[in-house]
């Protein structure tokens, strides 16, 4: 495959970001997926940058210079690498394998399609079926009286771009259903995103109706009735267009629009003026401008970014999803979402809410659920939105990049309340773009199947579960009693994401990392727990209280029970309040019994039970030892 | 004068107390001299004990006989007071407006306050000169401390004792007094210790417009630096703003006669400028009706985060000089007494370990701003609700905080102290029952007899029980210096001071009781384990001296 050459050029300066600085010189060479630079260092040390060829979003050949000819590289991951070459030839030479390395135009040149993360067919069938969008639907308590799953879709017939099931209200007829999705955009007929088993509210999603003018579907309006009915607890629905209002009466020209209020009954409509894709792209371009910038004022800074309108944008969203959510658990209304096809900002304001309301979607593994189910399995197009192929660049938008943002600004604001840290995010985003797994690339599920992505790619979930250590909050409280979100949404709590958009400026970042600090005390505290808990056996033995683990009678079995046991005592004794913290370190959103099986050899439960209950009744070395006794004897 | 004159009405019922992100409270509105105090009465509900010095400001309006207060006060907090009768409202008005700006220092609180706590260490003894200098003297000789100011009478900003080169003598000070400022010589700020390299401060040099020379002043600043160094003047002004200052008789060093001296000029801004600033951004953050574009630009036009960029990039600069360049630093602005003292305390900051403890924290503030006549009662006598014409205020206390905050952000692992530190401070800058930070110099402080008459801050911080709100958990002490970021990304608002009032801090405060628990439960943890290794130690010792007898 001609990927496969591999070039090389020596004398490459890269240049530093502050003009001040001093700028390397290294090798710089082009493998089949990654572009490297080694930096020579005259302490023989080595520094190394490594470019996935699917990170980089553009190749700029800047004017030539009297030092050399320079050659600009922007990647998709905020990363901007300015490299200097001795020779135009070779200038030249980088910029045309780059320009063709990084914009493949058939999906089979993808890295996901060549890379295995050293796993069988087994690892990589269990891998896809580790996160599952029906589990979720059960987890919210679907079917139930109102709800049910359906595979009216199973074939992609009603709608190619949705998901094989869908949920939908019990009382809805296939004919309802199919006249519906003929009456909405590209068939994306109202359907169940999330429902809130508190208030019996549902979250449904769909794109804009074909209203035209004067149009109007008797099935549609049925279909909305079925949602509302299914809601008992309120005697409305809101129907929310999440568009500028001036954006949705143009498209009632072209034959779409917006819901007539007079057409349907018991609904309210509300507009929520979230800009469209291309606005979004030029913002974050303009953002971009800012953050490049060499040694910018601070007025230069502030004013960049109020006129990029990004932080404006990212709070139109966040205003969105917390309307929603309000609308859920204050009013216990069921909303219908849309915006013009209901993958972009639809995917955005609907996630966003399911986070707002449910706990679960603020866990490690929960945020894979809700990414799989609201932008992978409903049709967000990952291609087109993130550019994997050289296809339209109008198609190109941040969409994702501002929802996981929506997220890291509740987290700035609520820092208890995320199993997961900034690095989580960053790391997805990456891997959004990386196409090193599977899940990202296509545009909807049909899409998948038909390129067969699960037998030939691997799925990214299980890698980053492996690495989960990494990405943990360590201030994560599960059980803070409030578990509805409710952020300020006033302009000032916005903050500018610098860890993502500046995240290769190392300089500009604290430079002692609170995060680190803790996530090492965390490890240090799991080692610390095993050492006192090994300390406290051995004294016991030595006490005489243990049998010596090397007699005749004892199985290790049998001495792993008390053991386990009788150290955490003290701890809790001299530490009540702990017990939390000892909760976090479990690897399930459920009771901590999770905790125990990672504990070699422990009984499960036994550790978290004493954890717990010791409070008020210490268990002491002498009873245990007596029982242990009594065990011996019988 | 009687307080009791001033209060027309000392108590009234049924008064309302609304404050943002807190329930209301109902009860008794009572006037004492000093204090405004709402009382529900109720064992579960908050009293408010405000210092007539913290309010800066009030406004009142009728609904009907129903009378509304809007009290602002120092600390940014905005709080409202519905009093029911139009007669009492008016009286509580004019009382709050006479109480809260009284002329007279010796009417402050602080001449009243008797603490209820035991005063240990007394933090007027605290931070003496000839202490500070033992230390320099087992370093260096090339200093000594001059009693040439005993009187006031050569600057009546400096202090009594300062520290000078050891070859000039009293008469040269005098002489070199009289061609600064204010009388601000050059003197000792910061000596350090890696490489022997110092920061002096002054005031600017009043050459005027025909360019008058001074030739002790240049033999002064020359006695700092070793054969053949060169040394830096950095000039927070703008090399614009100096050359006006000629025309009012002050200027800037000529090159031609201070030949071993590059001056550098900077632009931190002056203090009415910075007052503004702080006026605008306070707006900023209170307004909370406008869109993000209005928010931005308002931060942006309140120029409050580009004070703070260029504040800290002198001090940095400074800092970069001593320690890069291996070059000592003569720091002054005009007066010498605002602009200068941010950028030499921030640079001991960056420079100085030490200045990274609590106790040597107050010992900079103590030393490069107290002592170095930094006129605290002139600048602090309002904040950012002043409405009516200003004299002499301006947040140069607080813009130096605010750095110190952006430090300890980008190093949080660096400093002693926390946030919490640095809120009280500022607190207590504008309004406090304390003595620390009444009058505006040396001389004027003992005119008050502050260390007599008033209790310090210091000797209230110090106690064991107050310091631990303010030691930073995650403390490491570190000798290196620490040079900040002062591009903008890294630079934020200081939410803790600006926001404090516009949010709820529930969650940030549980996150940072979070911190704590898990810093405290590992210290619990680690102790345990030695313990238990000591224990099994002895008895294996045990077992062994028993085996060795059988």
């Amino acid at each position: 495959m001609e990927h496969h050459l591999i070039r090389r050029v020596e004398y490459v300066k890269l240049l530093n970001t502050y003009p001040e600085k001093k700028s390397a010189l290294g090798t710089l060479y082009l493998t089949a997926t990654h572009l490297i630079y080694v930096e020579q260092t005259n302490n023989n040390t080595r520094t190394e940058t490594w470019v996935l060829h699917h990170h980089i979003m553009s190749v700029e050949k800047l004017p030539l210079t009297a030092s050399g000819c320079p050659l600009l590289i922007c990647c998709k991951t905020f990363q901007l690498l300015h490299l200097l070459f001795q020779r135009e030839r070779d200038c030249q030479d980088v910029f045309q394998s780059l320009l063709r390395l990084s914009q493949p135009v058939k999906e089979e040149e993808l890295y996901a399609f060549l890379y295995n993360p050293h796993q069988n067919e087994v690892d990589r069938r269990q891998g896809w079926e580790f996160i599952s969008v029906a589990n979720d639907f059960s987890r919210m308590g679907l079917s139930n009286e109102y709800w049910e799953i359906s595979h009216l879709n199973k074939n992609y017939e009603i709608c190619s771009t949705y998901p094989s099931i869908l949920g939908l209200p019990k009382n809805a007829s296939v004919a309802v259903v199919t006249g519906s999705a003929k009456f909405r955009s590209r068939g994306r007929l109202p359907v169940l995103s999330y429902y809130h088993k508190d208030t019996k509210a549902a979250l449904c999603r769909c794109s804009q109706p074909l209203s035209g003018l004067t149009s109007r579907c008797v099935e549609d309006e049925q279909m909305l009735q079925a949602i509302s009915q299914a809601n008992s607890n309120c005697p409305f629905i809101y129907v929310v267009d999440t568009r500028p209002k001036l954006n949705a009466m143009a498209n009632r020209a072209a034959g779409k629009g917006y819901e007539n209020e007079d057409n349907y009954s018991n609904i309210r409509f509300q507009f929520q003026g979230i800009e469209n894709i291309h606005v979004m792209r030029n913002s974050l371009q303009k953002l971009l401008e800012v953050c490049s910038m060499k040694s910018p004022s601070m007025s230069d800074y502030l004013t960049g970014l109020e006129n990029s309108g990004w932080l404006r944008h990212i709070k139109s969203v966040m205003d969105a999803g917390v309307f929603l959510a309000k609308a859920v658990c204050d009013e216990r209304a069921s909303v219908l979402v849309h915006c013009s096809d209901g993958w972009d900002r639809t995917a955005q304001v609907c996630s966003l809410a399911c986070i707002l309301l449910d706990p679960y979607y603020r866990t490690i593994k929960g945020l894979m659920v809700l990414i799989e189910k609201e932008w992978i399995s409903f049709g967000h197009k990952f291609s087109h939105r993130c550019g994997h192929l050289d296809t339209d660049p109008k198609e190109v938008s941040p969409v994702f990049t501002q929802f996981l943002e929506c997220v890291w600004q509740l987290s700035e604001q609520l820092p208890c309340v995320f199993e997961f840290n900034e690095r989580y995010l960053i790391e997805i985003h990456n891997q959004v773009y990386a196409c090193q797994y599977g899940n990202f690339i296509g545009n909807c599920q049909k899409e998948r199947l038909d390129v067969r992505l699960h037998e030939k790619t691997f799925s990214l979930w299980p890698y980053l579960l492996k690495n989960q250590h990494l990405y943990r909050n360590p201030l994560y409280r599960r059980s803070l009693e409030s578990t509805v979100l409710r952020p300020s949404t006033l302009p000032l709590h916005f903050k500018f994401w610098c860890g993502m958009y500046n995240h290769y400026d190392r300089g500009m970042h604290p430079k002692q990392s609170v995060l680190d600090q803790l996530l090492s005390l965390t490890q240090k505290q799991v080692e610390g727990e095993r050492t006192m808990t090994e300390l406290q056996r051995q004294l016991a033995v030595a006490d005489g209280v243990l049998p010596d683990p090397s007699g005749p009678i004892n199985t290790p079995a049998e001495q792993d029970g008390p053991s386990e046991k009788t150290p955490t005592a003290p701890v809790v004794q001299s530490n009540g309040s702990c017990a939390p913290l000892i909760n976090g370190d479990a690897e399930e959103a459920g009771p901590g019994a999770e905790k125990c099986n990672e504990k070699e050899g422990a009984d499960p439960g036994a550790t978290e039970h004493d954890l717990t209950s010791s409070e008020d009744k210490p268990v002491s070395v002498e009873t245990e030892h007596s029982k242990e006794e009594e065990q011996e004897s019988s | 004068m009687e307080f009791a004159e001033l209060i027309k009405t000392p108590r009234v019922d049924g008064v309302v107390l609304r404050r943002p992100f807190m329930p209301t409270v109902e009860g008794t509105l009572c006037l004492t001299g000093h204090h405004l105090i709402l009382s529900s009465r109720q064992d579960n509900t908050e009293e408010l004990w405000l210092l007539h010095a913290n309010i800066d400001s009030t406004e009142k309006r009728f609904v009907g006989s129903l009378g509304t207060i809007i009290v602002k006060c120092k600390d940014l907090r905005v709080i409202q007071l519905d009093i029911p009768g139009m007669e009492e409202c008016l009286n509580i008005a004019s009382s709050i407006e006479a109480l809260s700006t009284l002329d007279s220092v010796s009417l402050m609180y602080p001449f009243f306050y008797r603490p209820l706590f035991e005063v240990i260490e007394d933090g007027w003894q605290s931070f003496v000169p000839e202490e500070s200098f033992k230390d320099l003297e087992s370093m260096t000789d090339e200093w000594r401390l001059s009693e040439v100011n005993k009187d006031f009478s050569v600057c009546p900003s400096y202090p009594s004792l300062l520290t000078v080169p050891r070859d000039i003598d009293d008469e040269s000070l005098c002489k070199a007094a009289s061609f600064r400022h204010g009388g601000r010589f050059p003197v000792l700020s910061y000596y350090h210790k890696k490489n022997g390299m110092v920061i002096m401060r002054a005031a600017q040099p009043l050459t005027g417009t025909n360019g008058r020379r001074c030739k002790e002043d240049e033999k002064l600043i020359n006695a700092t630096l070793c054969a053949g160094k060169r040394g830096y003047i950095i000039d927070t002004r703008t090399i614009a703003v100096a050359q006006q200052a000629k025309a009012r008789g002050g200027g800037f060093e000529q090159e031609a006669n201070y030949p071993q001296w590059r001056r550098i000029h900077k632009a931190i801004e002056r203090s009415n400028v910075l007052q503004d600033s702080l006026i605008k951004l306070v707006e900023a953050c209170n307004d909370q009706s406008h869109s993000m574009d209005r928010w931005l630009s308002k931060l942006e036009a309140s120029n409050w985060q580009s004070n703070v960029k260029e504040i800290l990039t002198t001090a940095c600069l400074a800092a970069q000089c001593i320690d890069r360049e291996g070059a000592s630093v003569l720091v002054h602005g005009t007066e010498g007494t605002d602009s200068t003292l941010q950028v030499t305390s921030l640079a001991q900051i960056i420079l100085d370990p030490a200045c990274r403890t609590i106790r040597g924290f107050e010992v900079l503030i103590e030393r490069e701003w107290l002592q170095a006549g930094h006129p605290f009662q002139q600048r602090c006598a309002q904040s950012a609700y002043s409405n009516g014409k200003l004299r002499s205020e301006a947040p140069v206390f607080l813009l130096f905080l605010d750095c110190v905050w952006q430090i300890l952000r980008q190093f949080p692992c660096s400093f002693q102290f926390n946030e919490n530190l640095l809120i009280m401070l500022f607190e207590h800058a504008y309004a406090s029952q304390f003595g620390t930070f009444l009058g505006n110099c040396v001389a004027e402080r003992g005119k008050l007899q502050l260390s007599q008459k008033t209790v310090s801050l210091w000797s209230w911080v110090n106690r064991p029980q107050e310091l631990e709100r303010f030691l930073n958990p995650l403390y490491e002490p570190n000798n290196l210096v620490i040079w900040p970021s002062v591009a903008p990304q890294s630079l934020l608002l200081w939410e803790g001071v600006f926001l404090r009032w516009n949010r709820s801090t529930k969650c940030l405060d549980e996150a940072y009781q979070e911190m704590v628990h898990i810093i405290e439960y590992n210290k619990e943890l680690q102790n345990k384990v030695n313990s238990l290794r000591r224990q099994l130690a002895q008895l294996e010792t045990e077992d062994k001296m028993v085996a060795d007898l059988k």
